[in-house]
């Protein structure tokens, strides 16, 4: 089975959970950019839970699928169309062999995923399904999606359970989103950074004060921020160390960027702020233009938030799970 | 030198810390880096240890490592942290040595001039003391593969070029500053490039995928054309 690509959307491209363990080397993790909307999504279609999807930006691909395929659409609100049926997201819809998948724009957010059971089932690349388009390690030779690919998809489980009808059909259910993909206006949590002290101090003020939007040039190696610039007191010199997604930097232009999936495993900038973790998803979520603000917090509830989302999300896998078999 | 109490961990975030051993490119404390970093990842399991010029990053799953609202959240980390690092000797002399077969000048190295210029001797002069010196991987990154090498004679130092070139091919041999490193794909790059080895520092089919590893030992030696020739055909590495 596979699913052939018609029209590859603006930027679209195979990840999964991220390549881990080779960053010595100078390979980083990439993977999904919004991992709640990752597992969940694989979660609707009874994936084990790691397998790769389609994440797709700002607009979505065109697929046809060679034979019944069950999908979900998570992520930022997408218009979906198969024929003349408008595919709602956050749920289970079962397509009939053939189908031409349309993704459309999306009215709000940056990054939807689409999982299909059974999975995407490019070979891993060091252990990991994921796309890393700047150092071209991946799925695809590390690209994204061309007109004219072909994605093998998975075995399924169960054929058993896909109803053989002409039109799709979608699960009478659905997730609430709003936990997952909720309120852009709120400030996202920043904890400072070891070179936060050497801010001046008006740049340290507006960091938290100050409202930023994000460039039409962050991608997924870093969300770039407008609107203001900050600055140090002095220049610094700093050697290189190893970075990690959700880590603020301020290159000289003073115009901060925050690194996220696809970040060189190493960098010199200073480093201002650490955006909390379960805040990275959300920032990837803002498009371009869209206004970002922070405020600062804590080390512990920045964890305890982690831990919160964890258990929540545990717990809605689980009753997922226990849905599906019931149905 | 004992690594215990000789190094500060700053917190970056949930899931991230990082050891800092020094704050300087100096060899004495890249080797004291690569020695913990080796301890970290046989006594830390599941914690990705990533080695970098003078600083460890350690990246771990927080809901195992992290007692998260305990009256010490991080305990248990820290003690497994200072444990493995208690009583480490720093122990260079195991390290491995790979020989890079380099062709250097010509097409395959167009800066080799400017860099003889720059130090004010003969090209010849410059192979000379490239080939002369001991390396050390003090770390890889950039792209996949590429080794930043500590142990460049300080005549050689040159800084990187005003106007980087689009695409440095695969192989190049060059100077930044202080360093020498290797381009291992076709990339963009600013560095100056004395020459090119036939070798292929990065292969995913290959286990480990990079050749060189944080930590190793490098020597050059300078090639013929037709030397070249005969290794880029076979993959082999004539050390």
């Amino acid at each position: 089975m596979n699913a052939s690509v018609l029209k590859p959307g603006l930027l679209t491209s195979l990840q999964d959970g991220g390549r881990q363990g080779y960053a010595a080397l100078g390979v980083g993790r990439a993977g999904v950019m919004d991992g709640p909307a990752w597992r969940l999504a694989n979660a609707l279609v009874g994936n084990a839970g790691d397998e790769a999807v389609l994440e797709f930006t700002l607009t979505g691909p065109t697929l046809r699928f060679s034979e019944p395929a069950v999908i979900a659409l998570t992520g930022a609100p997408v218009d979906a169309r198969v024929d003349q049926h408008a595919l709602p997201g956050w749920t289970r819809c079962v397509l009939p062999a053939g189908s031409v998948l349309q993704l459309g724009g999306m009215r709000r957010g940056c990054r939807g995923y689409l999982a299909v059971h059974g999975g995407f089932a490019a070979s891993a690349v060091l252990g990991s399904r994921s796309t890393d388009m700047h150092a071209c390690i991946g799925p695809l030779d590390g690209r994204m999606l061309r007109a004219g690919d072909v994605l093998a998809i998975g075995e399924q489980k169960a054929t058993s359970s896909l109803r053989t009808t002409n039109t799709p059909y979608v699960l009478p259910w659905g997730l609430d989103p709003r936990p997952w993909f909720d309120d852009m206006a709120r400030p996202l949590a920043l904890l400072r950074g070891h070179h936060y002290a050497q801010l001046d101090e008006a740049s340290q003020r507006a960091l938290f004060d100050a409202s930023f939007h994000v460039s039409k040039d962050s991608n997924r190696t870093a969300s770039r921020l407008d609107g203001h610039r900050l600055a140090l007191r002095q220049p610094l010199e700093l050697i290189s160390e190893a970075t990690l997604p959700g880590t603020m930097q301020l290159p000289p232009s003073g115009q901060p960027i925050v690194l996220q999936a696809e970040a060189p495993v190493t960098g010199g900038y200073p480093r201002i702020g650490q955006l909390a973790a379960v805040d990275l998803p959300r920032l990837a979520q803002r498009r371009p233009g869209d206004a970002v603000c922070f405020r600062e917090t804590t080390l512990d509830e920045s964890l305890q938030r982690l831990a919160r989302r964890h258990e929540r999300l545990q717990r809605l896998l689980y009753r997922i799970e226990e849905r599906l078999e019931s149905a | 030198m004992a690594l215990n109490g000789d190094f500060s961990i700053e917190v970056l975030s949930e899931e991230a810390w990082l050891l800092r051993f020094g704050d300087t490119i100096d060899a004495a404390v890249n080797a004291r880096v690569h020695a913990a970093a080796g301890r970290l990842q046989a006594a830390l399991p599941g914690v990705e240890c990533v080695p970098a010029y003078a600083s460890v990053l350690l990246r771990f799953d927080p809901l195992q490592w992290i007692d998260i609202g305990a009256a010490a959240p991080s305990q248990r980390l820290h003690d497994a942290v200072r444990a493995s690092l208690r009583d480490a000797a720093v122990v260079v002399e195991d390290a491995r040595v790979v020989t890079i077969p380099v062709l250097y000048g010509g097409e395959h190295g167009p800066d080799l001039h400017d860099v003889a210029s720059h130090a004010g001797m003969t090209e010849a002069e410059v192979i000379t003391r490239h080939t002369a010196a001991d390396y050390r991987v003090a770390m890889l990154g950039f792209a996949p593969g590429f080794p930043y090498l500590l142990g460049l004679d300080p005549a050689l130092a040159m800084p990187r070029r005003a106007d980087p070139r689009l695409n440095v091919a695969a192989g190049s041999v060059a100077i930044g500053g202080m360093q020498t490193g290797i381009y291992p794909q076709t990339l963009p790059g600013g560095w100056q490039l004395i020459g090119r080895t036939p070798l292929v520092l990065f292969e995913l089919a290959s286990t480990p995928p990079s050749l060189l590893q944080p930590g190793d030992r490098v020597r050059f030696r300078a090639i013929d054309a037709q030397e070249y020739e005969r290794l880029a055909a076979t993959g082999d590495s004539g050390a």
